[in-house]
Parts: C-alpha cells; structure tokens; sequence
C-alpha cells in the first residue's frame, strides 16, 4: 500500500510525465481513502495555474463573477 | 538624469507598464540591486560584477515569458544566487557533496517535519483544502505571499521550478540545461512544490491561522 510520501511525489511527477497504468491506480486508491493527499494533488495543479499567472501578470481563468484587480499589466503585443 | 530609478523598482509589484521590461531605467536599477547583493555575498567586486552580468543575460534571454516585473525580477535573482553558489563553490574548492546540489540534511528534516516514519502525514501539517475564501483572491498582497514563498525556495529548486512552470520548458530540456537526470529533476521539482504548497497554505490559504509574512518578497 502506497504511503502519502510516495503519493505526493507521484501526484508531482505527474506534471512531467505520463504515470504508469499500475502507478496511476495506486495512486488513486491511496487518494480515495486520503483526503490530505487529496487535497495535495489538487494543489499541485493549482501551483501550476498560479505560476503561470504570477510570469504572466494575468488572469487566464477570471473566476466567475469576482472582478480581479490583480496583475492589470499584459504584455505589450 | 533621474536620480530615481530605484523608484521603477520599488512600485508596486505588477503595477508597472509591461514596457518597463525593457525600461532601461527598470534594468539599470535591477543591475544595481544585484551587484550590491552580490558583493555582499561574494565580498569580491569582480566576481560579483561578472555573476551579475552572466546572471543577467542568461535572464533576459527569458525575459518574453514575464509581463510582471516582480517575477521578472524573482526570476532573475534565482539565477544569480545560483552563480553566486557557483562562484563560491569554485572559491572554495568545495565540491557540491550531492549529486542535486541540495543540501540533503535540510531536505530529510523538512520531510521528516511533514511526513511520519510510517510515511504518513503528521496531522498538523495535512493539506487542506485551498477552496476556502482565500481560494480565489488573487490580490496584489497574494501575489507579494506568493514571490516572498518564491524567495523562500534553496536555489537549485528556485530555478528549476521557474525555469518548468514560468519559462514552461520541457523536462528534457531543464536536464540537458542544467547538466541533470531526469529523477534528479523530478526530485527538486517535488521538493520545491512541497515547500511552495506549505509556505503558501501557512501564509495565504489557512482559514483559521493566517500569518501574515513580515517581509515582502524582494530585497
């Protein structure tokens, strides 16, 4: 059984490279039953979105109905 | 002659025009930050000054990926602390004693202050769920958070994760650029997420203890 250290290093690994069919099960039964790596996972995606917007000064995604004042500045093209 | 060039560089984070980047007035003040930053560590006007200047040029070949000055200049600033430990390596003679160029007993306490011996997380430090309130604000003050937890990186992880998610280069390309392996890569990148997810939830995302950091992320 898969322990939340080798959990969230998979669910990281996962942004570089495609995780192999057994990984990616194991990965998920542990993610069903963890609600802290759960979270994690979702996190990692979220780091992601957060990094390229922060480069960016932008907003890719506004969420819905909340005006963002945040990062007017876009690039000059 | 404006004598207050310092002044581009202290406006607030991302408020700046995108021309800005290739302000002169931007670049000459960020230059002057990184010499002085420079000397201070490396307590040599010469290797500081050529630090900088590789630092720099090595930076703005990027330079594209980054309308917000402030990651622009995270950016930047990643890299030169990565030359500094460069040069102080050479000084020294010191030859980097891990393959990753990170220091290992750090890394081990960092885990072991997450995860129990069984693997596990300590209770205290789960991940929560970051759909709280705080989930969807991206305020310039998030965004201050954000590059101070940056700041907060070791070098090498620093770079590698701006070099994967700003610049958004290929794994492949990271490894041949900085001379690593592939599990190398995916180690530092685990390790700078771990410590990025954990600085930002403690700092922005947590309900109930919300720390504010005492100091913005640029020197």
């Amino acid at each position: 059984m898969m322990d939340c250290k080798q959990a969230t290093r998979l669910a990281s690994e996962s942004l570089e490279r495609k995780l192999k069919t057994g990984e990616k099960l194991e990965l998920k039964l542990h993610l069903a039953i963890c609600s802290g790596c759960r979270n994690f996972a979702r996190q990692m995606s979220t780091l992601r979105g957060l990094a390229r917007d922060y480069a960016l000064g932008e907003e890719e995604n506004p969420p819905q109905g909340q005006p963002q004042d945040a990062g007017k500045s876009s690039p000059e093209e | 002659m404006p004598h207050d060039a310092a002044a581009t560089l202290n406006s607030p984070d991302g408020k700046g025009p995108p021309e800005s980047l290739q302000d002169p007035h931007f670049l000459e003040s960020l230059r002057q930050q990184m010499v002085k930053f420079a000397r201070l560590q490396l307590r040599d006007e010469d290797l500081a000054e050529d630090a900088v200047q590789e630092a720099l040029a090595g930076a703005l070949k990027n330079a594209d990926s980054f309308a917000r000055q402030s990651a622009l200049r995270t950016w930047v600033f990643s890299i030169l602390k990565y030359k500094i430990a460069d040069a102080l390596r050479y000084r020294q003679r010191v030859i980097a004693s891990s393959e990753l160029g990170d220091d290992e007993h750090r890394e081990q306490a960092f885990m072991d202050a997450l995860f129990k011996t069984n693997g596990h997380w300590h209770k205290a430090e789960r991940p929560t769920s970051w759909s709280g309130p705080q989930g969807r604000v991206q305020s310039e003050h998030f965004w201050r958070v954000f590059d101070a937890c940056l700041n907060g990186l070791p070098e090498k992880q620093a770079r590698v994760f701006m070099m994967r998610e700003f610049i958004e280069l290929e794994s492949e390309e990271i490894c041949s650029q900085l001379d690593l392996t592939t599990s190398n890569l995916h180690v530092i990148l685990y390790r700078a997420r771990m410590r990025l997810r954990k600085c930002l939830e403690s700092s922005w995302f947590s309900p109930n203890e919300r720390k504010t950091l005492t100091k913005e992320g640029r020197r």
